[in-house]
């Protein structure tokens, strides 16, 4: 995995420098520790930068790297999986290699193939490429959104990094937080893409291709997730179907262990991780080095069934055990690497894993992300799905008392709290057939800590983050199945935008470690998207064809446990003991009023309850979590824009 | 009694589920979940606050709307629950 970055030009009179590009290098540097370098076209249309982590090809992958006659120049970062099969086709079609990298194949693919290249690539990246002869930039980000790439306009150039602190150097001013991305995060936990925290700073959104050609961006859509209308699934018995899932779920995990490094894996202890190990195992006998997470707080620890895996495969592992303190400590730097409003601490945990797995001496680890966004396991995908049977029904009382199944812990409040249950849980039950009606309650759960916006950041508002969003839709959304809509708004919304970049990517590379998704390979995806949803959620047991597939290679106990959500400890992670310093300061009258998201005597009473730990609702600890880090990002990328540009590449801004 | 009773209560679910002290943002007779002044764990609190503040505890009976949905629910659940224990 590596850092890019670059400039380009949009008009005839600007000339690009190689100084200004190397001055968005040092900031990317824990994404490449390896080695950099910068590529400047002989008429100074444009400048690549890269910083490299070299995982394949270690002698020869260094970049910026170019075809036979260096006409076409490349800057990526990522992998891809299938770089054997393709240099073997592009050989035989008379192209010739000088390395032995990833790297080289996407060049001469996109020489045989055109702007459809990409099409060819089974794998995660982020690609900035350059046409001498054609003068056009490519910038190309994978289907899914594994690896970031956020770009600017700045007068007449086009600024272009991995992350946002790339940027900066090359600003005149500092950013400013956008009104609409925190509302939209405030709803959907993540901005919409392209949106970013940033006015005027997008990303280029997962499956999409910027094209810049004589002075004009175009962009267009090359893969986005797809579903089946009315009867159009795949055919076969349950068993046909579970046979071939297995087999390409183990050809995409072999491919992600091809590296010239040792590669190591992520085991929670739940269904996906557990199977990936698995999978893993069935492919290679060398040892396997597993990490994973332990918390203080037991009702949050899986370190019992992470240990039943450990034996059940005799894998070797490191843990750490993640303390309330840790998780307060590492919070500033955890969202200054995320570069984002995060409203759960959740991504501080995985940003110490992979300190772990570094200090361990592995750059690449496999991870089972994606398995419940592409074959069905969300309890959000239960919760719908009871709230469409209880819809066409609604004065029914025991078709809601299913929720009961999802959310046992309601249980414990009695026979009569059935009520509650039922008025909270029957938003948008009058129209069960509305766009996000998967998503109401989470959204509207979410978009309740908006009490605490400022009057100044309420009134910058115009449109509301649903409706908006339920504009963008794809036309065919309307015709899918009810399930698929959920899955395709998980996949858009929370994947995305929070659990592969500030979860993800952004806490992997804090640490200069590769994640790698074989749950999220291409085909997986589209071979899942073309299954009978009653496979994917049979009545209300989750993943059903998941489980069928690995349960002869997984102990019955992991395949029959009742999911446990990922989850770190929020507002007890600062409040349990004195929390640090900064997080007094960050929420003082005083900065809340000088920053001016938020209503600094709303904010007082959060904390005054915060403190005396009677915050229990999720809207408190989503509300504490979001607000803090609001503040932090104002602090590092607005407030000390100066500094945090000088003191690039530390593990992030001393206060001054 | 009932106002003092009733002037707790509001300053309870003004500081702790509305976080202000502008007295016009809550109605009496406001339902706290229709109105999203509590999501699925606030009941929770509400309970946790009634236990701590009154002396009794709230059976697994005693949780529905009916009693606790409102300032005006609640006070009067309150004052009925006082008057058996009294």
């Amino acid at each position: 995995m590596c850092g890019i970055c670059g400039i380009a030009a949009l008009s005839l009179e600007i000339k690009i420098s190689e100084s200004d590009v190397r001055s968005m290098l040092p900031s990317l540097r824990h994404r490449g520790p390896d080695g950099s370098g910068v590529y400047l076209d002989r008429r100074q249309r444009i400048g690549l930068g890269h910083t490299r982590l070299s995982i394949i090809d270690l002698a020869g992958g260094a970049q910026p790297m170019h075809n036979e006659d260096k006409t076409v120049w490349i800057s990526f970062n990522g992998e891809i999986f299938n770089y054997l099969e393709l240099r073997n086709t592009l050989l035989k079609e008379g192209h010739s290699f000088y390395t032995h990298s990833d790297t080289e194949v996407i060049v001469h693919a996109y020489e045989q193939y055109g702007d459809d290249f990409v099409q060819h690539l089974n794998g995660q990246f982020a690609i900035a490429l350059w046409d001498s002869n054609r003068q056009r930039l490519l910038l190309v980000r994978d289907r899914v959104g594994i690896l970031p790439l956020f770009y600017t306009r700045q007068g007449d150039r086009i600024l272009f990094a991995s992350e946002i602190k790339a940027l900066l150097p090359q600003l005149s001013e500092a950013p400013r937080i956008s009104p609409a991305s925190l509302d939209q995060i405030f709803t959907f936990w993540a901005p919409r893409s392209p949106n970013t925290l940033f006015e005027d700073i997008f990303e280029v959104s997962p499956g999409h291709m910027l094209v810049l050609e004589s002075g004009r961006l175009q962009e267009s859509t090359y893969w986005d997730w797809n579903f089946p209308v009315l009867d159009g699934y795949l055919k076969g018995s349950d068993t046909e179907l579970a046979e071939q899932l297995y087999y390409l779920l183990a050809d995409a995990t072999s491919i992600r262990l091809r590296a010239d490094v040792p590669v190591g894996a992520y085991l929670s202890g739940g269904l996906d991780s557990s199977a990936l190990v698995a999978l893993i195992r069935g492919h290679s006998d060398a040892p396997l080095k597993t990490f994973s997470i332990g918390f203080e707080e037991q009702s949050l620890d899986e370190s019992a069934f992470q240990k039943q895996m450990i034996d059940y495969l005799g894998i070797e592992n490191s843990r750490i055990l993640c303390h309330n303190r840790d998780i307060a400590i590492d919070f500033p730097a955890t969202v200054f690497n995320a570069e984002t409003v995060i409203l759960r601490t959740a991504p501080s945990p995985m940003r110490q894993l992979s300190g772990l797995a570094h200090a361990s001496g592995y750059k690449v680890v496999l991870t089972g992300e994606g398995a419940d966004e592409a074959l069905g396991g969300y309890d959000l995908f239960k919760e719908a799905k009871i709230r469409q049977f209880w819809a066409r029904h609604p004065s029914s009382e025991w078709r809601s008392l299913l929720l009961k199944v999802l959310y046992p812990y309601l249980e414990t409040s009695g026979t009569q709290a059935k009520t509650y249950l039922q008025n909270y849980y029957s938003i948008g039950l009058d129209n069960p057939n509305q766009p996000g009606f998967s998503h109401l309650t989470r959204w509207f759960t979410t978009a309740q800590c908006k009490v605490f916006f400022s009057k100044e950041l309420n009134s910058a508002l115009r449109e509301d983050a649903v409706a908006r969003l339920t504009k963008q839709l794809p036309s065919a959304f309307a015709h899918w199945h009810s399930f698929n809509r959920a899955q395709y708004l998980e996949a858009k919304t929370l994947m995305g935008g929070y659990l592969l970049c500030s979860q993800g990517d952004r806490m992997l590379m804090a640490n200069s470690v590769e994640g790698r998704f074989p749950f999220l390979d291409h085909r997986v995806i589209e071979f899942a998207n073309q299954l009978n949803p009653r496979l994917k959620m049979r009545v209300l047991n989750e993943k059903y064809l998941f489980k069928q597939a690995m349960k002869n290679h997984l102990p019955r106990q992991i395949i029959e446990r009742h999911k446990q959500p990922y989850r770190a400890p929020d507002i007890p992670a600062f409040f349990s003991v004195n929390p640090p310093a900064y997080v007094d300061d960050m929420l003082s009258e005083e900065k809340l009023k000088r920053y001016g998201y938020f209503d600094a005597q709303k904010v007082g009473f959060l904390l005054k309850k915060a403190r005396r730990g009677s915050s229990i609702a999720y809207k408190d600890n989503m509300a504490l979590v979001g607000v803090l880090s609001t503040q932090l990002c104002h602090y590092f990328f607005i407030e000390q824009f100066s500094q945090t540009i000088r003191e690039a590449g530390t593990a992030y801004p001393s206060s001054s | 009694m009932t106002m003092y009773m009733k002037k707790t209560i509001r300053k309870y679910i003004l500081e702790h589920l509305l976080f202000t002290e502008d007295e016009s943002t809550l109605q009496d007779d406001e339902s706290f979940l229709n109105n999203g002044i509590i999501d699925s764990t606030g009941v929770m609190e509400i309970i946790l606050f009634i236990e701590e503040n009154f002396g009794f505890r709230v059976n697994d009976d005693e949780i529905m709307p009916a009693n606790l949905d409102s300032v005006n629910n609640l006070t009067d659940f309150i004052q009925r629950k006082q008057v058996i224990a009294a």
